[in-house]
């Protein structure tokens, strides 16, 4: 269950030397291709059963699995309640449902982050915005295009923000956030390191796909989080699937491999690069709470690939017609939410009873905030002219005081905005 | 990214390819009470930039080079005296280095980022076009990066060639949301450019890299500020109607004096100074009273910003107008560099194209 290390930071030892393990390796410390080998074959054949081991019972208290477990059944019911409400055309747009990547939103977010800490997520945005703690509420209203969404209803699915939870925005755009992520953790390095302020130790995390792998930002903000040493850590959902691309197909592998290892990319950046299994949220934990930890500390930037699958099609539009059934069905036998459950279970971290009634209560919770949803009130018309400018006067609001919309003919041969 | 050009000698190749002497002008009433020095461009850039640094401890400057001085020099000193925490160099990548500015800004923090040269903003055009615009709206006004200012240096300099001459303004005129500053000289620069930095939205200044080093007049040293959004008679006049911004304006000024001096035509020459937005009332009252409107820039003909101010005026103007308007712009090539000269609407060209307006 220990996270995997890319074979240069895994040559190095424990403790403080570890870390100068990370750095990328030179001269005699280059790892042998053999090494690379055995690596590779250890990542190529994911032993879950050891993973499951006696001395993760100890890192993990009973309300901890109980909150991530909640969290994540949170996360999968939201999303299909979502799906339902999508296709009762009570919200529009285009809709990603985040279904069997919960383990990675909530090893990440919910496990090892503080509300002020900044996240700058994807299109497939619900999930961390709820793991961020976030209300359901806000999130299905701003789904439902409500006013009292997290941003007015004005952006709808992939592109929530929140200031006060520090959500820099989904990005539905590729590789959009993640040099935006970084100038959030600069602000934070900046204010401890220039302005002595010795509490600010926020960090950025960016999420993003296997996709957005092969974008340029990605290594631009890879290169720019290294050079700066930035408080910011890079979490990659490979769910192997870019829409219709596998991940195979859209990469060429690393070097002495017979795959892509996106996790490799750290060190050739002056950075770890992590491996682990997005489908156990605690092998997710472990992981972020290390490169959290990492950049609390100004120590730098980690890189951490999480495998992990998509239980549904691309979007809500996607008939899921281009993965093979035997595929779908491995990872579906290797869902975290019952994984984790069998394993609070064994280890006496919650009992059957406390479990239904998780469940109970992430019913209600999403039921809540479909009313609540239902019930809120539509944006003005005034929020198509507010907030593209800082003034909005003479843009949105016209001489008189009065928005441009409620002037005589606004409307005029415009279909009704209702 | 390309090859940085030497500024030296720059000015002296403008001068023989256009007929323009240096320009030195008067200061102005709205500045005239304060202190003055001669100054070039480049040093009233320089002087805007250590003003908003000193007043501002949440000011940044960043970007390719710029530590040091950066390639024309925009930024010398600034790291020396206001830290290198506060002013330091990115490697070579745009897209990053917006997107960089933008999450900082969305903190509170004032990001000045430096495009090298206007022919490589390309690639952080999508962080300005979906990103740096839309902030505040997308978010509903939870987040904005108003503070982000971005400075690049455009246009023609005599032998910059394809990628070092570029004009793309129209470009950043066609996303509601971000404001785009393309100053004429030094004093309009520095002013210009502090407005820039304090408003609270994203903007984009254009510099005239060309006039850096050879436009030099008097510029107060104290703090001023040029409003956004309103444009500057820059020669008053009563027959035809010259728009421009950036270093066009000083080709519309030598123009006018040709005009005057050769046919009795009295132009009245507006420098724009803001594309976004634009200051239309200014243009509009103008066209009023000459009825002939021409608009000339160095950017290519098609969809430039010429086409949008001809578009508006003729809507707003149409029973002033005594002759249909006229663009006299750049090419419609890829910025050439032995035809230059050819390519570029330099003084001959506007004179030729005013006369063939008056005697529509």
């Amino acid at each position: 269950m220990t996270p995997r290390l890319s074979s240069c930071s895994r040559t190095g030892g424990a403790g403080a030397d570890r870390l100068a393990a990370f750095r990328p390796s030179r001269g005699p410390q280059r790892p042998t291709r053999a090494a690379r080998q055995v690596f590779a074959k250890a990542v190529a054949t994911p032993t879950k059963e050891a993973s499951t081991s006696a001395s993760k019972s100890a890192s993990i208290s009973s309300e901890t699995a109980k909150e991530l477990y909640r969290d994540m059944v949170l996360g999968r019911e939201f999303e299909e309640m979502c799906a339902q409400m999508y296709y009762r055309g009570k919200m529009f747009g285009f809709v990603h449902l985040y279904s069997g990547q919960e383990a990675v939103s909530t090893g990440v977010i919910k496990a090892c982050l503080r509300k002020d800490d900044y996240i700058s997520s994807t299109y497939r945005d619900h999930v961390h915005a709820l793991s961020k703690g976030i209300s359901a509420r806000k999130i299905m209203s701003e789904l439902f295009g409500k006013k009292t969404g997290t941003c007015r209803g004005q952006g709808g699915s992939m592109h929530m923000f929140d200031a006060e939870y520090g959500l820099l925005g989904g990005y539905a755009f590729i590789g959009e956030g993640i040099p935006v992520g970084l100038g959030a953790a600069f602000t934070s390095a900046y204010k401890r390191r220039v302005l002595g302020d010795d509490g600010a130790d926020q960090v950025a995390v960016n999420f993003f796909g296997d996709g957005t792998c092969n974008v340029g930002q990605f290594y631009e903000s890879l290169n720019m989080a290294s050079l700066y040493k930035l408080p910011c850590i890079f979490v990659v959902e490979n769910n192997r699937w870019a829409i219709g691309m596998n991940h195979l197909r859209a990469t060429g592998s690393t070097l002495g491999d017979e795959e892509p290892w996106i996790h490799k990319k750290g060190p050739a950046f002056g950075m770890p690069g992590v491996h682990v299994d997005g489908m156990d949220v605690l092998a997710v934990r472990e992981a972020a709470l290390e490169a959290v930890a990492r950049a609390r500390r100004g120590e730098g930037p980690t890189l951490i690939e999480a495998e992990t699958y998509r239980f549904r099609g691309h979007s809500l539009a996607d008939p899921d017609e281009l993965r093979s059934r035997e595929e779908k069905e491995h990872y579906a036998a290797r869902d975290p939410i019952p994984q984790l459950r069998a394993y609070m279970l064994k280890h006496g971290l919650a009992s059957e009873t406390d479990l239904a009634e998780l469940h109970a209560s992430v019913a209600a919770e999403v039921d809540d905030c479909v009313e609540y949803a239902d019930a809120s009130p539509k944006p003005d018309m005034s929020q198509l002219l507010e907030n593209v400018f800082a003034d909005p006067k003479g843009f949105g609001i016209a001489p008189d005081g009065r928005y441009r919309y409620e002037l005589p003919g606004f409307t005029a041969g415009t279909a009704e905005v209702s | 990214m390309a090859a940085i050009l030497r500024a030296p000698g720059l000015g002296a190749v403008w001068g023989t390819v256009r007929g323009l002497a240096t320009a030195v002008r008067q200061a102005e009433p709205a500045t005239a009470g304060l202190d003055a020095k001669q100054m070039n461009l480049c040093s009233a850039v320089n002087d805007a930039l250590h003003i908003a640094m000193d007043e501002n401890p949440k000011t940044l400057v960043f970007g390719e080079d710029v530590s040091f001085g950066g390639v024309f020099r925009c930024t010398v000193g600034l790291a020396e005296k206001h830290g290198k925490h506060r002013v330091f160099n990115t490697p070579l990548c745009e897209q990053g280095i917006v997107g960089f500015g933008i999450g900082a800004a969305a903190q509170g923090y004032s990001p000045i980022v430096e495009i090298q040269f206007a022919d490589y903003i390309f690639p952080a055009f999508d962080q300005i076009t979906n990103e740096a615009a839309k902030y505040r709206f997308r978010s509903g006004g939870e987040f904005d990066v108003g503070g982000l200012t971005i400075r690049t240096p455009y246009g023609a300099v005599g032998h910059g060639g394809h990628y070092h001459s570029q004009s793309p303004e129209a470009f950043f005129t066609h996303i509601p949301g971000i404001k785009v500053v393309m100053p004429s000289g030094p004093r309009e620069t520095k002013g210009l450019l502090l407005s820039a930095i304090r408003d609270p939205n994203p903007v984009v200044v254009f510099e005239a890299k060309m006039l850096y080093r050879t436009a030099v007049e008097d510029v107060p040293t104290g703090d001023y500020s040029i409003p956004l959004g309103r444009a500057r008679i820059a020669r008053a006049g009563s027959d035809v109607t010259l728009v421009g911004w950036g270093q066009q304006v000083l080709v519309l000024e030598q123009a006018a004096k040709e005009l005057a001096a050769s046919d009795g035509i009295e132009a009245e020459v507006i420098d724009l100074r803001t594309l976004l937005p634009w200051d239309a009332d200014a243009v509009a009252a103008s066209v009023e009273k000459t009825g002939r409107l021409v608009v000339s820039h160095e950017a290519p003909l098609t969809s430039g910003f010429g086409a949008e101010i001809v578009a508006a005026i003729s809507d707003r103007c149409f029973y002033s107008l005594e002759a249909p308007p006229l663009r006299i712009a750049g090419y419609d090539t890829p910025f050439p560099l032995v035809c230059e000269p050819l390519y570029l609407p330099g003084v001959q060209r506007v004179v030729d194209g005013v006369r063939r307006l008056l005697r529509a």
